[in-house]
């Protein structure tokens, strides 16, 4: 096979899911009645980077054939601490971002130190760390409330020079200051191999309990960066259990829609961000389409079992049946 | 290129092992080892089923730790408590298949551990070009560094393994049958390969049971024999017979049951396979089985022996060649359908705790899963009629246990055995399949499982026994098939089954010339 066709078959979940989000954008703007206009694009653009980013956070984790459900429940932490923080002179708004991602670093390494040295499955960990975050985080804001700095927020969410909605810009930025490096550093490259065979892994000499506190760690810290960014779209901070819980299922859905193996080893966060895109256009299309929103979470459904079938192609060229359950 | 070392043959070895010694559980994989092998020198290790090469080759690639003992590499005490710790000292193990990750490209595999930077990121173009060097090096250079491992079949990633190991640019290298895989051309290849690191001053070691390939590539040889070193010599010195002469010999711990005298019937035979193949792992096997028989499978370990249970058990697809039950054409599509088919069979699985068991449940629960159809009406469990035969097969079998209540994982190893074994039971199977089911248990269960399999044959069970231990096959089977790649290469019948043709047939070599080893060097 030609070079060519290695680099396609390697990206196909991504391009998978970037040709369905085109498909439906070109749907959407064929039956909007302003088409795309810059005042759309952003609108789409802040409902959309939020779940991308909390997806690519989730990505991390599920690449090492691991799971983290705490990323809702850190991404509410970090939107409850920058709606008391991130306000005030410059200086101020800047100290508080950094203690806002710093915290979600802390979060994910609680997550990936518990995971490595206590020996326990990622799911169940991460289930009861994510419950301690909301705690937290409900500590920090029983009732809903805050503020952030005006200015920055203002910038964030409205538009570049162009049109070019500025969280898009921030997304890009996520991309080429986090997930390029890590794809193309050694221990991202370890990621990969720990997802794809923990023995193997362990056999090749990586080191496997180091790979995954990293992982975890950048899942925290990504998490909170979209927090961040959700205190400047709301203004305001909310300890919200059904927010952190959606973000959570949502996160985990789009990165399947993106053609991330669940059972690690294969996958982007690439893929991730268009998955989370394909969902999110899911509910702006039925308003165009003038349908009941209740219908969305139906339309949600199906994209994601089309797409959980399209990775389940490969059972069918299985030669030994035991080979099903290894 | 360094000196070639062919000539420092006294010289102080690479490697030095004095004695090492490993216990696993009850066994004793290894018992005061002493071992050296010299660069630029290739040392072949040779050894039946236990005999503790693979103990030794795991302690040298970091995998296992030795209980006592010293390793000296390159002149320094050494310690490998983790895989990476070995490599990093310039040992390179090439296990079967063992060290790929399968949804990476070759190249990210051949340089997962130390990949090529620049400014701290990989460098995608070095390593693409470090890794089609590797492969060249290897005899591979067909293989492209982007395809991902997944795609390739299964002796293309051999040769991935053995560049990967050659990439690591090591002082010693390991081959654990790491041609097993591989086509005739790939060995060639190999060999050549191999060949041209012993004069650029490589330490290799070999394990391989293939004799040609031994005597076309080693200097040096070591037997292993019950986890002992039981001689080392230059290859060459001593003829096939004579070695096989230094495998054989463990002392038969455990007395048989008498096996009935060979019924000269014509009886049809009640399971038939004719031609079967799957997957380049099991050619061409045809054999008949007659009720009131055992027949075991021999050979080496990983010969095609537990392909041809699991194929007869349903779980292979694609499985060509013909399989008849009773006469009547089968084609077992699952455990299920082999289960209930018109004569029942049952496989007692290999790994009793993965496979067989669900440890955290109860006895009872265990022993009555494969039959719930037989202790329910209805889809609703019978109490009493479970009871009743749980009672019968716990006294059947002499389960050891404080009460059917207690969980599988409180049992001892042999009592563990015997559940699995009376949970098919209960089926009252006509065919029944063990897999090497003696394996960590105990002597005195293991005279009470041969006496069980004898008892079933006598009630007219047909029975196909694999076992990696010699002495059990010859102690408990009417007839032996011994499996060599894939293949049948010969059945014993009765008092042809000694050890002696148990090893030389595993070892692929004919059986007439180890009579009294009368034909000396025949073999070189």
């Amino acid at each position: 096979m030609s070079t060519f066709r290695y680099r396609l078959m390697e990206h196909r979940g991504t391009l998978l899911a970037a040709a369905v989000f085109l498909a439906l954008l070109i749907f959407y703007i064929a039956n909007s009645h302003s088409g795309l206009n810059a005042a759309v694009a952003t609108t789409i653009a802040n409902k959309g980077v939020l779940l991308a980013i909390v997806a690519m956070a989730q990505t991390l984790p599920i690449l090492t054939a691991g799971l983290d459900l705490s990323v809702g429940m850190v991404f509410v932490l970090a939107n409850c601490l920058a709606s008391a923080l991130v306000v005030g002179s410059p200086l101020q708004t800047a100290f508080g971002i950094v203690v806002v991602l710093l915290a979600g670093l802390l979060c994910g390494l609680v997550n990936g130190l518990i995971i490595v040295f206590g020996r326990l499955q990622p799911i169940i960990t991460t289930l009861a760390t994510g419950a301690v975050y909301f705690g937290l985080a409900l500590w920090l804001r029983p009732v809903p409330g805050g503020d952030v700095n005006g200015d920055l927020a203002d910038a964030l969410t409205g538009q570049l020079p162009g049109g070019i909605p500025a969280m898009l810009a921030v997304l890009l930025a996520v991309v080429f200051l986090i997930w390029v490096p890590y794809r193309n550093s050694v221990l991202g490259r370890a990621a990969y191999a720990v997802g794809s065979s923990e023995p193997a892994s362990y056999m090749s000499g990586i080191p496997i309990g180091r790979v995954k506190i990293v992982v975890y760690s950048l899942s925290g810290l990504l998490a909170a960066i979209a927090g961040l960014l959700l205190t400047f779209v709301t203004y305001s901070g909310e300890a919200s259990a059904s927010i952190g819980g959606t973000y959570t299922l949502n996160s985990i859905a789009s990165v399947v829609i993106g053609g991330t193996s669940l059972m690690g080893g294969f996958g982007s966060a690439i893929g991730s961000i268009f998955g989370a895109f394909v969902l999110r256009s899911i509910e702006d299309l039925l308003f165009v389409m003038d349908l009941d929103p209740l219908w969305q979470p139906l339309f949600q459904g199906v994209i994601l079992l089309i797409a959980v079938s399209l990775g389940a192609f490969r059972l069918l060229r299985m030669s030994n049946r035991l080979d099903l359950f290894h | 290129m360094k000196n070639p070392a062919r000539t420092k043959r006294d010289a102080e070895p690479i490697l030095q092992m004095t004695g090492i010694s490993k216990r696993f559980g009850g066994v004793q994989a290894l018992d005061g080892v002493d071992f050296a092998c010299h660069s630029g020198r290739i040392h072949a290790v040779l050894g039946e089923n236990g005999a503790g090469k693979s103990t030794l080759i795991k302690i040298l690639a970091g995998v296992v730790q030795p209980d006592e003992g010293r390793i000296l590499f390159g002149g320094k005490e050494m310690r490998f408590p983790r895989p990476s710790d070995a490599v990093a000292a310039g040992i390179a193990t090439i296990f079967q298949e063992l060290s790929l990750m399968p949804h990476l490209s070759v190249a990210d595999n051949i340089c997962i551990t130390d990949p090529p930077r620049k400014w701290g990121f990989i460098d995608g173009r070095a390593q693409r070009r470090i890794a089609a060097e590797a492969l060249a090096r290897a005899g591979a250079d067909d293989i492209n560094p982007l395809a991902p491992v997944s795609s390739l079949p299964l002796s293309r990633r051999q040769m991935v393994e053995i560049a990967k190991a050659l990439a690591r640019n090591p002082q010693l290298l390991i081959l654990d049958e790491a041609t097993s895989a591989l086509t005739a051309a790939d060995v060639t290849r190999v060999f050549e390969v191999l060949k041209r690191l012993r004069e650029e001053g490589l330490a290799i070691i070999y394990i391989s049971h293939r004799m040609a390939e031994i005597a076309e590539l080693a200097d040096d040889c070591s037997v292993f024999r019950n986890g002992r070193h039981v001689a080392t010599f230059k290859a060459g010195e001593k003829t096939d017979n004579q070695v096989i002469e230094l495998m054989i010999g463990r002392e038969a711990s455990h007395a048989f049951p008498p096996k009935p005298p060979r019924p000269e019937t014509e009886a049809a035979p009640v399971l038939e396979t004719s031609h079967l193949d799957w997957e380049n792992r099991l050619k061409d096997v045809t054999i008949k089985l007659h009720r009131g028989e055992i027949l075991g499978l021999g050979g080496l370990d990983g010969q095609g022996q537990m392909e041809l249970l699991l194929a007869l058990f349903g779980t292979l697809e694609s499985v060509r060649g013909e399989i008849r039950i009773d006469g009547r054409r089968v084609r077992p599509a699952s455990p299920k359908a082999a289960k209930n088919g018109p004569l029942g069979i049952a496989l007692i699985p290999e790994d009793r705790k993965t496979d067989g068991l669900m440890l955290p449940m109860s006895v009872r629960d265990n022993l009555t899963f494969a039959a719930l159809d037989k202790v329910s009406s209805g889809g609703v469990i019978s109490p009493a009629a479970e009871t009743a035969a749980v009672d019968e097969m716990v006294r059947l079998l002499g389960i050891r246990m404080g009460s059917a209540e207690d969980t599988a994982n409180t049992l001892s190893g042999g009592n563990q055995q015997k559940v699995v074994i009376a949970k098919w039971l209960l089926n009252k199977p006509a065919i029944i399949l063990l897999n090497d089911p003696t394996r960590g248990i105990d002597v005195g269960t293991k005279q009470e499982l041969y006496q069980l399999l004898r008892k079933l044959a006598d009630d007219g069970a047909a029975i196909i026994l694999y076992s990696t231990d010699y002495y059990e096959l010859i102690g408990c089977c009417d007839r032996v098939a011994v499996f060599y790649d894939g293949r049948i290469v010969r059945e014993l019948a009765g008092p042809a089954i000694t050890e002696q043709a148990l090893v030389a047939s595993a070892f692929n070599m004919p059986v007439e010339e180890l009579d009294g080893a009368a034909i000396p060097g025949a073999h070189s």
